[in-house]
């Protein structure tokens, strides 16, 4: 175990040293810059301001500056808004986070619960219904989901907010703040359900219909044990193992953001704010937010991997 | 002697989108206490579904027992409701299958797969289904029985798998222990081992036993009385030294001749002619018409009825034995 560990993170090292690489050299590669993007500025300014921010060193020095820093956890200075990077994270990131956590706990128990029942009753009209509805879900585009829930349930009916985190103008504190932030982000955590909630129910279902004709089910089944016991002891658990590699891919999601959603629903998160920071070519932020992805995905697959070793007797690190 | 198990003009049917395939028709088995039946024949006769039947393990939405009768103890199997059933399954009736390396759940400790029968039907406490686990694991000839307790199957060879699997059929004192090919997955020694230590059980607890093979050596072995099947039908039945010494139906007289004999040399191994028919075409006729060599013109059309002959407890479904027949 202990020697995986090590290897594993060496390797993890060794990826994220490319993973940076990698990210610097596209986006300092790609033309033109933060600067080159005012037309109003004059070119004496322009040059003067590359000057200062560093542009006009070589790309090879630049990263070596950037890693510097990184490693020292400064992941520089956005240009765009003036603050250092980390601390825009900090803002923006808890509230994309926010919805994912809520969004991901409902669509993994939906999933599981409905994947489980439709496995069991394979072909019966609950299953017909389920799969149809997951179709629909799966199909139907998230803006349009989206917009239709953001006419039908908060501009018709008047029962939820139709964007924002706060009511515009709000000041409320305690547990008066608590509830506005629930009542506001019901509606886009109802969404990423919808979205999140066909694919996985499929998986859970595929995975316990290959499950449940296992041999070992048979055997549970002799021995007389009751539905519940077979389904829930024996069937599920193996069922919900592949689902580990998922868990790893998971995290990295949760911290992400979602572009879609929060520009529908006007949510302050990371991901308009990745999205703006594009628009306006504020490269620091932007590589400062790739490289915290990727080494969330690398610490996600060490997760999973780790899970596997709890969760599966047979899985020997 | 008491009738253990007493299958009564069973018939299990699968109904696909081909047509309906009679996995079991019309079958009669009777299981007497203490002893030891073996049904016989090629894959797909209709063996398994005949244990799974009794069991009442046929799944899915398919495959229907649409008639007969299953008596046990006195009751009808098939009259009692799924709970009932669970009651009796893994409690009175127990079973082995033929993959012990699929047969136990791999993500769950042995100790565990073998206490569950037991907490479920004998409603013993953590502690005391522990310890008889480990005396049933030690009843099977393991050694290291508190340590395999905890291991997992993939831990353990076939052959300690399979034994794990009779621990937890024996668990409960079963009346009637139905072993569905226990030693087809096994090498030939380990095979020995298993084969000798269910006869042993068996005459220390007088359980009865319904053994599904394909191996006549097995038959030989371990039966008292023999079932021969072929495509969802018993062709032919008896005592087992009878049937060995005497077989009546081409189809068993062809299966004996098949099987190999220690210290004869021969140049080729006989084989009947010939595979399973589909079981989708089934017309009234013999099913064994095609690969018989004594095939009259009435096996063809007429489906011989299973009779006693010779005034013994062979039974054989044959038109060759059907009086008044034979001669024309």
């Amino acid at each position: 175990m202990s020697t995986y560990l090590t290897k594993r993170l060496i390797y993890m090292v060794l990826i994220l040293i490319g993973a940076s690489m990698l990210i610097f050299f596209l986006y300092a590669l790609t033309p033109g810059d933060f600067v080159s993007g005012n037309l109003k500025m004059s070119a004496e300014r322009k040059a003067e301001l590359r000057d200062l921010y560093g542009l006009n060193k070589p790309v090879f020095e630049r990263y070596l500056i950037w890693m510097k820093n990184a490693l020292h956890g400064d992941f520089g200075y956005s240009l765009a808004q003036q603050k250092p990077v980390l601390t825009l994270f900090n803002e923006y990131i808890w509230n994309s986070f926010l919805l994912a956590i809520v969004s991901t706990f409902l669509t993994w128990v939906i999933a599981v619960v409905i994947g489980v029942i439709s496995a069991y009753k394979q072909y019966s009209w609950f299953d017909t219904i389920v799969m149809i509805f997951i179709f629909a879900a799966m199909s139907i585009p998230s803006f349009f989901i989206g917009l239709f829930l953001i006419k039908t349930l908060a501009v018709d009916l008047k029962w939820l907010p139709p964007g924002g985190m706060m009511t515009t103008g709000s000041n409320a504190t305690g547990w008066a703040y608590v509830k506005e932030v629930i009542h506001h982000m019901t509606l886009p955590v109802v969404v990423m359900t919808l979205l999140g909630v066909g694919s996985l129910t499929r998986y859970f279902r595929s995975n316990m219909i290959d499950v449940i004709q296992q041999d070992y089910i048979r055997t549970a089944r002799a021995k007389g044990l009751t539905e519940r016991t077979v389904l829930f002891r024996h069937a599920l658990r193996n069922a919900l193992l592949p689902a580990i590699t998922l868990v790893g891919f998971e995290l990295p999601g949760l911290f992400g953001g979602s572009i879609i959603i929060e520009k529908i629903f006007n949510w302050p998160g990371i991901g308009q704010l990745y999205m703006q920071s594009f628009g306006s070519r504020d490269y620091p932020l932007l590589m400062g937010f790739t490289m915290f992805i990727a080494v969330l995905t690398v610490i996600g697959t060490l997760i999973s991997d780790i899970l596997y070793h709890l969760a599966d007797p047979r899985v020997k690190l | 002697m008491k009738n253990t198990l007493e299958i009564d003009r069973l018939s299990t049917y699968f109904y696909t989108e081909e047509g309906t395939v009679k996995a079991v028709d019309d079958v009669s088995i009777r299981v007497r206490e203490g002893e030891t039946v073996c049904i016989v024949g090629e894959s797909g006769c209709g063996k398994s579904i005949t244990a799974m039947s009794v069991m009442g393990l046929i799944e899915g939405t398919t495959g229907k027992v649409v008639n007969g009768k299953i008596g046990f103890d006195g009751e009808n199997l098939l009259d009692l409701s799924k709970n009932e059933l669970r009651t009796i399954r893994g409690n009175e009736i127990a079973m082995i299958f033929q993959e012990p390396m699929s047969s136990l759940n791999p993500v769950l400790p042995i100790g565990q797969q073998i206490t569950e029968p037991l907490m479920q039907h004998q409603k013993l406490s953590k502690k005391e289904a522990r310890l008889r686990a480990i005396e049933l694991i030690k009843q099977v000839g393991i050694s290291r029985a508190e340590q395999i307790f905890d291991s997992y199957p993939h831990e353990l060879s076939g052959g300690m798998l399979q034994r794990i699997m009779i621990a937890i059929a024996i668990s409960c004192h079963p009346k009637l222990l139905i072993a569905d090919e226990p030693t087809t997955a096994l090498d030939v020694t380990i095979q020995a081992q298993i084969l000798d230590m269910l006869r042993e059980i068996k005459e220390k607890s007088n359980m009865s036993i319904l053994l599904i093979t394909h191996d006549l050596g097995v038959v030989a072995e371990m039966a008292d009385y023999v079932v021969v099947m072929y495509s969802g039908k018993v062709v032919e039945e008896g005592e087992v030294v009878e049937l060995f010494n005497n077989p009546k139906h081409p189809y068993t007289k062809g299966l004996l001749k098949s099987k190999p004999i220690i210290n004869q040399r021969q140049e080729q191994l006989y084989s009947i002619p010939g595979q399973v028919p589909n079981p989708l075409s089934l017309k009234e006729s013999c099913y064994f018409h095609e690969r018989c060599a004594q095939c009259m013109s009435i096996c063809e059309t007429q489906q011989p009825k299973l009779k006693e002959v010779g005034g013994s407890t062979q039974k054989v479904a044959c038109w060759l034995y059907e009086e008044g027949i034979a001669d024309v």
